[in-house]
């Protein structure tokens, strides 16, 4: 066939610049990843934070909750009660504040529970498991189980399920209906509840039919000191204290209460105090405020309740109708009497200084060891000295929050199911740490952090509302927006957008992108441009 | 510019696209389906800021044309490095003149449309600061005071960088180029030199003269999308880092360029027949010593503050002039 005529000089066929692969100019080349976001580090439940916002900031609600319920079964109580050291790690601390992360998730939860959300258990596998105590960690367990396919039983010595979560934390921090709604879900999987049920023989269970069998019975034992009283006023231990406002009647307190110590746990009891209608409710401290257990929000809204607070005192004595304290001083962090005393006037007294286990009945389990604080030792596979005994929670030596001990409950299930299988569980090794440094905030924009708003001060005294009140769907997108997607792509584009030379090839929403090495020169501009760091740059090999 | 700007998702407008973002809402560049008018394999250096413009500009005018356009280019890299015959990098009508008279070639194809009678074609002409600036800009002026119905893009990397780094008129003040080296009693370019076209185009009093850079995409994109459909003459002086000849590190391009912006030693605004219309705001503000500490070509005077402080005045009289600081 004969080709037209070239223009006058021009010899050749223009051709296109396509066949000269550039992609071996490279000596570096970008590689997309994942990088562990603070927030996931930082999670004791082990969530994918920035997974579940990922799909919150789109309004995908549904797979937000899913997402979470991987690892947690109780947003909506997590949501309210959680400390959330999350919030803590969050890179955004470092540009204004961090994400309102429990708000989010709480108004998730909410949400799920609005919309009745449910979650199903796996296949039947045959193997049963025995649950000692339905509180988080139990719980949680239960519910991992089940989605494994293992019948679970729960036994609980009180009558309800919940543990700490109903008969320690007050109803104005976490309703009852949440927590209830919560619960119900889990039990609609198939779990067996065994309620007033105090399990103080393992072996039996095991002979029973339990193939496994996980302990989580908390620490409600009230800790005791020593106070020389005669004619002593009314005293009270803050977990009984709490635990009978779950009861038909209120506890009685006089109209003068003191509540010795400063944890959350005094915190509660304080507060709880306040709303029956005591005239004036104090905590005694022996520390002070920088040095207390209790997280400082929580004193200080125990304070904007009313609530005085006795900072360095111990209790030296107490009457039918006053109580002496001494002053103390901090020198270089230990306490120290100054034998200054004054005397307070009180009538009721709720003692809150720890919590122990009632790990008597495990002494008589051969390997298990008991320690002499009552805590249990378990290894990192939560397991005891007793083969296939694993227990987890408030029993075990660990910070004792709800959160921590539906981890426990997680990672329990985990080796348990392991345990049941007679395969070993190995953990997918963990991705390295998304760093500020890492991330380009040039390109995020400004957005202050929603708040939260509070019951108002005065209905706050006087009743069991809840305080602190959730974020609207509108909020709640916002604040999962202002997520900068630490370590992990958010689909901006940025890295298609800023390479000059075509490098990157988009696959269409939701699936990312790839490189196209043919052509990358391994600039690295995509690698600096990218906003969340979520591109590695790695030397090229021979 | 008077554009949408995207109120809140993490990074608003700022970065090139976004998932939650309907298509008609992200850049033109966030598209599959953009020209990508200057393609894969051309033989730009790593990291070549003006390859990026050159694709962010010409990619914007084939959306706002719908795919009608005719460019012209004159001699520089842009052209060396995406046209070695007799394969070339475009994806697009495109024609080659000579160094100094694109502006007149392009006026030329305009005339030749008009001829025609296919007034849905537009004409672009695009070179760098030397052809521009320098060498052709007799024939610019012209273009200018014809009125001729051409936009004129340049790309500015403030030196002739194809044939080695020599200073151009649009070299800022001690810059160490090949012909400007940092020894003497002043080191690097000299102050009180060279140009800023910017003005001298407002100054011919055509319908629009603007200036962007690479680091703001969505200002460029608009600034394209606007000045397409006006007749007349229309110039955009878009800044255009070179990691070659300014000694930065390739990966650095955008933020080298960001950096110029956000200090006011690039001023980004937009004129319409000579008047100053708009003008970028500076959303984190930043020392030019910041700007001068990523390229090797300012090494020279890092040690020296009084040279910094004469920088640094420059910016602070463009934010001045051009109204660079959003009012508190």
């Amino acid at each position: 066939m004969k080709t037209p005529p070239r223009p006058f000089a021009i010899t050749l066929d223009p051709g296109s610049s396509m066949h000269n692969l550039t992609g071996s100019w490279r000596t570096m080349r970008p590689v997309y990843s994942h990088f562990l976001p603070p927030c996931n580090q930082a999670c004791p439940a082990g969530e994918d934070i920035q997974q579940w916002l990922y799909w919150a900031e789109e309004g995908k609600y549904r797979e937000a909750w899913e997402e979470i319920s991987k690892n947690n079964p109780f947003p909506a109580i997590v949501g309210r009660v959680c400390y959330h050291p999350c919030e803590m790690g969050c890179n955004r601390n470092k540009l204004d504040l961090s994400v309102n992360i429990h708000a989010i998730e709480r108004f998730l939860g909410d949400l799920a529970i609005e919309k009745k959300w449910s979650f199903k258990a796996g296949a039947d596998s045959g193997k049963h498991v025995a649950i000692i105590g339905g509180g988080p960690s139990g719980l949680t367990a239960a519910y991992h189980l089940r989605r494994l396919g293992h019948q679970v039983s729960v036994y609980d010595a009180g009558p309800k399920a919940g543990g700490m979560m109903r008969f320690g934390i007050p109803k104005y921090r976490l309703p009852r209906e949440i927590l209830d709604a919560e619960i119900e879900r889990i039990e609609k999987m198939g779990v067996r509840f065994e309620f007033n049920r105090t399990i103080d023989d393992v072996d039996a269970l095991r002979k029973g039919g339990a193939d496994a069998v996980f302990i989580a019975i908390g620490a409600h034992l009230n800790r005791k000191t020593e106070i020389p009283a005669k004619d002593a006023c009314r005293i009270l231990g803050a977990t009984e204290f709490l635990r009978e406002m779950e009861g038909a009647e209120p506890p009685k307190i006089g109209r003068r209460v003191a509540v010795y110590g400063g944890g959350n746990t005094a915190m509660d009891a304080a507060r709880t105090a306040q709303r029956l209608g005591a005239d004036e409710v104090m905590v005694i401290y022996r520390r002070d405020r920088e040095h207390m257990k209790a997280h400082d929000f929580e004193a200080q809204e125990a304070l904007d309740e009313g609530v005085h607070i006795h900072w360095l005192r111990t209790i030296k004595a107490i009457t039918e109708d006053s109580i002496t304290v001494e002053e103390m001083k901090l020198e270089g962090g230990t306490l120290v009497p100054t034998g200054r005393e004054e005397t307070l006037s009180a009538d009721t007294l709720i003692m809150a200084i720890g919590q122990n286990v009632s790990s008597e009945f495990l002494k008589k389990l051969p390997g298990v060891e008991v320690r002499s604080d009552g805590t249990i030792g378990v290894d990192a596979q939560m397991q005891t000295g007793a083969p296939g005994v694993f227990a987890g929670g408030d029993m075990v030596p660990a910070e004792r929050t709800v959160t921590n001990a539906i981890g426990h409950g997680k990672k329990a299930a985990r080796y348990i199911d392991a345990y049941l299988q007679g395969t070993p569980y190995t953990h997918p090794e963990k991705p390295p740490l998304a760093k500020f440094d890492a991330l380009n905030v040039w390109y995020y924009t400004d957005a202050s952090r929603s708040r939260q708003e509070m019951l108002d001060r005065v209905r706050r005294k006087t009743g069991f509302e809840e305080i602190v009140q959730g974020l609207d769907e509108e909020t709640a997108k916002f604040e999962a927006r202002r997520c900068l997607s630490c370590g992990n792509c958010f689909e901006c584009d940025n890295c298609f957008g800023v390479c000059p030379d075509n490098a990157v090839i988009k696959l269409g929403t939701g699936k990312g992108y790839k490189f196209n090495l043919d052509y990358c020169k391994g600039c690295g501009l995509c690698v600096e441009e990218c906003p969340c760091g979520c591109i590695d740059f790695v030397p090229e090999v021979k | 510019m008077e554009s949408k700007t995207v109120k809140f998702y993490q990074t608003g407008t700022f970065t090139v696209g976004n998932r939650l973002l309907s298509e008609e809402e992200r850049h033109v560049q966030a598209s599959a389906e953009r020209t990508n008018s200057l393609n894969s394999g051309h033989r730009a250096c790593q990291g070549c800021g003006e390859a990026l413009g050159a694709r962010y500009a010409i990619d914007a005018a084939m959306k706002a044309t719908n795919g009608q356009l005719v460019a012209v280019n004159a001699t520089g890299c842009l052209e060396v490095f995406s046209t070695p015959y007799p394969e070339t990098a475009w994806q697009i009508p495109w024609l080659h003149s000579v160094f100094g008279n694109a502006p007149a070639v392009a006026d030329g194809v305009a005339a030749a449309l008009r001829v025609k009678g296919k007034k849905n074609i537009r004409v672009v002409a695009q070179g760098g600061d030397g052809g521009t600036v320098d060498i052709g800009f007799g024939c610019l002026s012209g273009m200018f005071e014809r009125n001729a119905d051409v936009l004129y893009i340049c790309y500015d990397n403030e030196a002739y960088m194809n044939t080695g780094v020599q200073r151009s008129g649009a070299t800022p003040p001690s810059a160490r180029t090949a012909t400007t080296q940092a020894v003497g009693v002043h080191p690097g370019n000299e102050f009180g030199v060279g140009k800023f076209l910017p003005r001298i185009a407002m100054a011919h009093r055509i319908p629009f003269v603007a200036t962007a850079s690479v680091a703001n995409l969505h200002d460029l994109e608009e600034k394209v999308r606007k000045a397409i459909p006006i007749q007349g003459a229309r110039y955009i002086h878009v800044f255009v880092p070179c990691p070659l000849g300014w000694g930065s590190l390739p990966q650095h391009t955008l933020k080298v360029a960001r950096m110029a912006m956000e200090s006011g030693l690039f001023p980004i605004f937009e004129a319409e027949y000579g008047k100053l219309t708009h003008s970028y705001k500076i959303r984190r503000q930043v020392k030019v010593e910041e700007y001068l500490r990523l390229q090797k070509r300012f090494a020279h005077i890092l040690k020296e503050p009084a040279t910094i402080g004469l920088l640094q005045k420059m910016a602070d009289a463009n934010i001045a002039e051009f109204n660079l600081m959003e009012e508190k």
